[in-house]
């Protein structure tokens, strides 16, 4: 095994960084190497997680069914009214369909759930075979849409034409034709829409109410908890704010080039990276509102005031525990990283499936000597440096959880499968609430790693 | 009301699934080709489809599920994906160095034509198949079937590329376990050897997917067939398959290709289906029941004459896959609980007509179907509600929104614990299973019993 270890580091080296050991230098954004046991995932997964909060949407996976079962209800993207995102359509093509085509089957099933169900638009997600059968989705799109009278909108996502950052862009696109039909009479000058937050664990609500406090009006929450209304009139809201680097940030591209919405980077991670993006959105709207910085910091103030005696509870004994990271898109390692370090933990390792070179370059700036940077990672990989690092606690999602297990180690899902909300001043108490009761629990004191010692 | 978009209202539905029970081939291919000790797992495929398979059996089993992928890309959706699996073979060996690659097909690869043993055939030309290793496939097509033929493909392929007769007869048989948990094939495995004869079980996932904390990642687990009893099964003295649809197919191309003689029974399920396959046992090997599966028996049939007034009548909803519905369909019976809705998203012309022969007997109407989903089955209990409903996870949002009791069953189970180590199959499987039944019905008793009538001892 150590022979196989040393070989797929030397095939994938040049994306494996050792911040301190020669400078940066990180060959990432590439195709995975064949074989290797990547946990990426493709591109009508990406657009599915993208578009499938948006609740009172009908969403129909157009391919076999597996597609549509495995991402049936799977990202506990939590809706304040309609569930209609919760259930599973599917055309569910059979051999003859692949031989005959499927365009009369999406005809059908699309018609007869808009009956049905009476969604404010529909979603219409191409997979892997419909890209090889060519089937015009566009064409049957457009039909049932004239016929109804509601948005059809394809959804380009066949899983082989990339990884997951070519479905967010699929799924951006699809979004962006819904924008500037709605009346945006209405909007206050203060207004905002939230990108890239999928409402996990009810987590938009409390950003949402952040902005209230402020003063700024909420117009469409892109996309968790989402409206299809709401995003009729997202080109009406003064600014965008974008979380979660690959996902949204195409829309909020393709808005600004129309629409002239402005936008900015924000994370809702951690106090620093919360309380900033608070901060940069106050002077954003400054001009407008003098009054919204004092409200801001009063704010921020209040949060922290309740935040911080708690948190250095669990800071007195996470202090010195150490850390690894390895997660869909680099921009939460940022605030991961920072987070940590205000729990005096130490980050050793860190890594995303679909990071930018300039998201490497930005974490090579921030993580400490040492920290070992890696894209496009594989278990035996994630488990070798586990073990030379000595981690205490592994965040990761639904793939790493029980390698991090098997060897002994914490783990916190900071994904799909996360329990509690994580953004916001609260989400940092959770958070820590979270690495503590994994990287303290008594369970380690029995693991061989640590009875070795 | 988390499913309030379900009508009452039942029209025919042509042209669409709505929330499957079933889900497609590649997954069960997988599953299986864990069964095989050192064995990596091959999706050729995009990346998502192993992303997924892997995604799903890790939260069934909370275990690492290892796969490699051919990760297809634009340009090997047009010219073939030749070039992504030859370097994927040669990046295997080199790096993860298992003993077989299993690969399996996906729905893109087969519309695009790719020919895996020409491929194979390839790989080894150039030299990237080192000797005494193994690639070997199976065809899963997502368009064709459901994961249980996946399953049964790939346990298939296991026969078609290892079984060899020597023309000496090894005093052993084999056995096909079916698409079952790793703790059923434990199960089975101990009955038999219980039994004191020797056997071979493929594929073998106990060890796999349910293996202790060792404090060690390993890539490939102390369970799982090995090559050389695979090799060996070509001269066992008969084949006991168990599972028509997920088992069938292995045991008869053994039969063809290396004439061991099969016999194909339900899956151990209950009461009568595990006597069915202690009784076979006992005719192949030669051999008398030992006074410790008798036991098992009597415990099991103990619990059953205690309990039996509570089983009584009960009105059951199952959804499923074939296999397993028709020993449990048939298990309910034996107890006079009524399966009245069975489903299953796996198509089959005699599971009707074999589950309308078990339920012959029950005094109510029975509805089932293959080929049904889930939103078929909640409409059924819309129009008339169930006391118990058994099936994978999602039947928990119907359970929910109904208000009735629910046991987990099948797969997939994400959200507890157990199945992969506590069997449901033979003697002892049959007493959890009423077990469980027992503690849904009677929590549920005693939720609703009125102050007046809540009672100590039921």
């Amino acid at each position: 095994m150590s022979t196989g270890a040393s070989v797929i580091f030397q095939e994938r080296k040049d994306q494996i960084l050792r911040k301190g050991q020669g400078g940066f230098d990180m060959n990432c954004n590439r195709e995975s190497l064949a074989g290797a046991v990547s946990q990426r995932a493709c591109v009508f997964c990406g657009s599915r997680v993208v578009l499938y909060p948006i609740a009172d949407a009908l969403h129909l996976v157009h391919g076999p069914i597996g597609c549509a079962a495995y991402t049936w209800d799977i990202r506990g993207a939590l809706s304040s009214g309609p569930a209609l995102h919760r259930l599973s359509f599917s055309t569910d093509l059979q051999e003859k369909d692949i031989i005959f085509g499927g365009e009369e089957k999406l005809y059908r099933a699309l018609t007869e759930l808009i009956d049905r169900h009476s969604p404010k638009a529909a979603f219409v997600y191409s997979t892997c075979i419909v890209g090889i059968i060519g089937d015009d989705l566009e064409a049957v799109c457009r039909k049932v849409a004239a016929e109804k009278g509601i948005p059809v909108l394809p959804v380009q996502s066949e899983g082989f034409k990339g990884n997951k950052r070519e479905g967010y862009g699929a799924a951006c696109k699809a979004m962006f034709r819904l924008m500037g039909s709605g009346d945006i009479s209405s909007i206050p000058p203060l207004s905002l829409n939230i990108l890239g937050d999928f409402n996990l664990a009810g987590e938009i609500w409390i950003i949402r109410e952040y902005f209230d406090r402020m003063g700024i009006q909420t117009v469409a929450n892109i996309t968790g908890d989402g409206r299809v209304e709401d995003l009729q009139r997202a080109h009406g809201a003064a600014l965008n704010v974008v979380q979660c680097s690959g996902a949204t940030m195409e829309l909020a591209k393709m808005m600004k080039e129309s629409f002239g919405t402005p936008f900015l980077r924000v994370s809702y991670f951690g106090v620093e990276d919360m309380s900033e993006s608070l901060y940069q959105i106050a002077r954003f709207f400054e001009t407008k509102d003098p009054g919204i910085m004092e409200r801001t910091k009063e704010l921020v103030k209040t949060e922290l005031t309740k935040l911080y005696p708690r948190l250095q509870e669990f800071r007195r004994e996470l202090a010195g525990k150490k850390a690894a990271i390895y997660v869909g898109g680099a921009f939460k390692a940022f605030s991961l990283v920072k987070a940590f370090r205000l729990l005096g933990m130490q980050v050793v390792l860190v890594g995303s499936q679909t990071g930018t070179e300039e998201d490497y370059k930005q974490l090579y700036e921030i993580t400490d000597e040492g920290t070992i940077i890696v894209d496009d990672s594989n278990p035996l990989e994630l488990s070798s440096f586990l073990k030379e690092k000595d981690v205490d606690v592994f965040v990761g999602g639904v793939k790493e959880r029980p390698i991090a297990y098997k060897l002994g180690v914490g783990f916190c899902d900071h994904n799909h499968e996360r329990k509690q909300p994580l953004e916001g001043f609260v989400g940092m108490l959770n958070f820590a609430r979270e690495i503590h009761s994994s990287v303290m629990s008594p369970v380690w004191r029995f693991v061989p790693r640590r009875k070795a010692r | 009301m988390l499913l309030r978009h379900t009508t009452k209202e039942i029209k025919e539905r042509k042209a669409l699934t709505v929330n499957p029970a079933k889900t497609c081939q590649p997954i069960g291919a997988m599953y299986a080709a864990l069964g095989i000790h050192n064995c990596l797992p091959h999706s050729h495929g995009s990346q998502g489809c192993c992303a997924y398979h892997r995604s799903t059996l890790t939260r069934h089993y909370k275990e690492p599920v290892m796969a490699g992928t051919s990760s297809f890309t634009e340009g090997a959706s047009v010219f073939g994906g030749q070039a992504n699996l030859v370097q994927a073979i040669d990046t295997i060996f080199t790096v993860y160095d298992p003993d077989v690659i299993a690969v399996h097909t996906t729905c893109l690869s087969e519309t695009i034509g790719e020919d895996i043993p020409q491929i194979a055939k390839k790989a080894d030309a150039d030299g990237k198949i080192p000797r005494g290793k193994f690639v070997i496939h199976a065809n899963t097509p997502s368009y064709v079937g459901t994961h249980v033929t996946g399953f049964a493909n790939m346990t298939k392929a296991m026969v078609d590329y290892f079984a060899e007769s020597n023309g000496r007869k090894i005093d052993q048989i084999n056995i096909i376990p079916g698409y079952v948990e790793p703790s059923d094939m434990e199960e089975i495995k101990r009955i038999v050897s219980e039994l004191g004869i020797k056997s071979v079980m493929f594929p073998d996932t106990s060890n796999v997917l349910n293996r202790p904390q060792t404090g060690r990642f390993d890539m490939f687990p102390k369970g799982g067939v090995t090559v050389e009893a695979l090799k060996s099964a070509g001269d066992s003295r008969a084949t006991i398959a168990l599972g028509r649809l997920a088992s069938g197919p292995a045991a008869r191309a053994l039969d063809s290709k290396c004439k061991v003689s099969c016999e194909i029974l339900d899956l151990p399920i209950g009461l009568a289906a595990t006597d069915a396959f202690v009784d076979t046992l006992r005719k192949i090997g030669g051999v008398s029941v030992p006074e410790s599966i008798n036991t098992e028996r009597g415990r099991m049939l103990d619990i059953i004459t205690d309990m039996h007034q509570y089983f009584y009548g009960k009105k059951v909803g199952l959804v499923g896959d074939p296999d397993q519905l028709i020993s449990l369909a048939e298990f309910l019976v034996s107890i006079d609980m009524w399966p009245v809705y069975i489903v299953t998203g796996t198509q089959g012309k005699k599971f009707e007509s074999r589950i309308k022969e078990i339920t012959r007997d029950v005094p109510h109407e029975v509805k089932v179907v293959s080929g049904g989903d889930m939103f078929l089955f909640h409409q059924w209990v819309k129009n008339e509600p169930v006391d118990l409903m058994m099936g994978n996870t999602y039947l928990k949002y119907i359970s929910r929104d109904e208000d009735i009791p629910f046991v987990r069953f099948g797969f997939p189970i994400l959200d507890r614990v157990g199945h992969s180590y506590f069997p449901t199959v033979g003697y002892r499987g049959g007493m959890r299973l009423l077990e469980k039944i027992l503690d849904a019905l009677l929590d549920r008793k005693d939720r609703d019993s009125a102050e007046e009538s809540f009672e100590l001892v039921l």
